[in-house]
């Protein structure tokens, strides 16, 4: 898919989340990413570090979490898991479907360092 | 101490939140939006000259291309009888998103228009992962990309809302299996809304444009 722009709105959102919550450092980010979802973690990691450079995300760990796909069926509400092969219903054969899991693609939370007292007497000075 | 902190946003949200100021944008003014995907080649610049004069004295349209380079398409779109036609060069990108659109919609007075049809770049991956704003999504699949196509690019597949089959007139001299690659639509959307066309003949063309037509009619009620 589009790792760079994917990567800058990475980026983005948990600068502006850190901020908020007071950090001083970004230290790990959290992704959940759906099977169905084309994202190459390599790829990821090779634009964070340098985008990310001079950010206090610099150096920040990327964690990805994979969910596998599940689908829904609509006519007797099995949940199952898609083994590559056919995507009809074990228990009832339907092809009327839909997509329960394996779509996610988001940023779940990050760790962070806040200021603690001593920083904050330096950034007072 | 590193302390966590929950976020929960989608990583394409910036993408989505202007895809919908656009939708609203769109909404607000009364006109009834699609985003016409494909393959290149399969016929998203022939399925509009052939709906343009089909809908002349009964809409109004606008129509925005999107290509990497040239104004071949909204040339064409003109010639066909489009009453707008904005042509947006995305310089190498694959996919039109909806900062791009937003810029095109800046160009036109959307109150004129009845039907706004979005004309995305070709390519069966990236647009489907970038959300316009628009009412519907259209796909044109075309009998000499192949059968399996449904197979191979699921993401495009699953997450349109109606689809064109475009050079029907060929399935003579190509060996395409309609029943698998309907097995494959079926699974990845069920139920959804198919025109078999050929813009060449003009066959089935008639019931895809009392599809826009129902469609511009329902959104101004």
């Amino acid at each position: 898919m589009h790792e760079l722009p994917i990567t800058q709105s990475v980026l983005e959102i948990s600068l502006r989340h850190a901020q908020q919550a007071g950090a001083k450092r970004i230290t790990d980010l959290y992704l959940l990413i759906g099977k169905l979802s084309y994202v190459m973690d390599d790829s990821i990691q090779f634009y964070w570090d340098m985008i990310a450079k001079d950010t206090i995300a610099e150096g920040a760990t990327l964690h990805f979490q994979r969910v596998p796909v599940e689908l829904l069926c609509l006519d007797c509400s099995c949940r199952y898991p898609v083994d590559g092969e056919t995507l009809a219903c074990p228990q009832c054969a339907s092809t009327r479907v839909k997509v329960a899991a394996g779509d996610e693609f988001r940023l779940e939370s990050i760790d962070i360092e806040t200021f603690d007292q001593s920083d904050a007497n330096v950034v007072e000075k | 101490m590193p302390l966590n902190v929950p976020i929960v946003e989608n990583i394409l949200s910036a993408n989505d939140r202007l895809a919908q100021e656009n939708h609203a944008r769109i909404d607000a003014a009364g006109v009834f939006s699609i985003n016409l995907m494909a393959s290149p080649g399969a016929g998203k610049t022939s399925i509009i000259e052939q709906t343009l004069p089909r809908l002349a004295d009964k809409l109004r349209v606008a129509v925005v291309d999107g290509d990497i380079a040239t104004s071949l398409d909204a040339d064409r779109a003109e010639a066909a009888g489009a009453q707008a036609s904005i042509q947006i060069n995305t310089g190498g990108e694959c996919h039109l998103d909806a900062v791009m659109l937003r810029g095109a919609l800046e160009q036109l007075d959307l109150k004129q228009f009845d039907l706004l049809i979005v004309e995305n770049v070709g390519n069966l991956v990236c647009p489907a992962d970038f959300r316009l704003g628009t009412h519907k999504s259209v796909l044109i699949a075309s009998i000499p990309e192949g059968d399996d196509k449904p197979y191979k690019y699921p993401g495009m597949y699953r997450g349109v809302d109606a689809l064109v089959i475009n050079k029907i007139d060929l399935l003579p001299y190509i060996n395409f299996k309609m029943d698998f690659f309907q097995r494959g639509v079926e699974a990845l959307n069920p139920g959804i809304v198919t025109f078999p066309v050929s813009c060449r003949t003009g066959e089935g063309l008639d019931a895809w444009i009392n599809w826009l037509m129902q469609n511009v009619k329902r959104n101004g009620d």
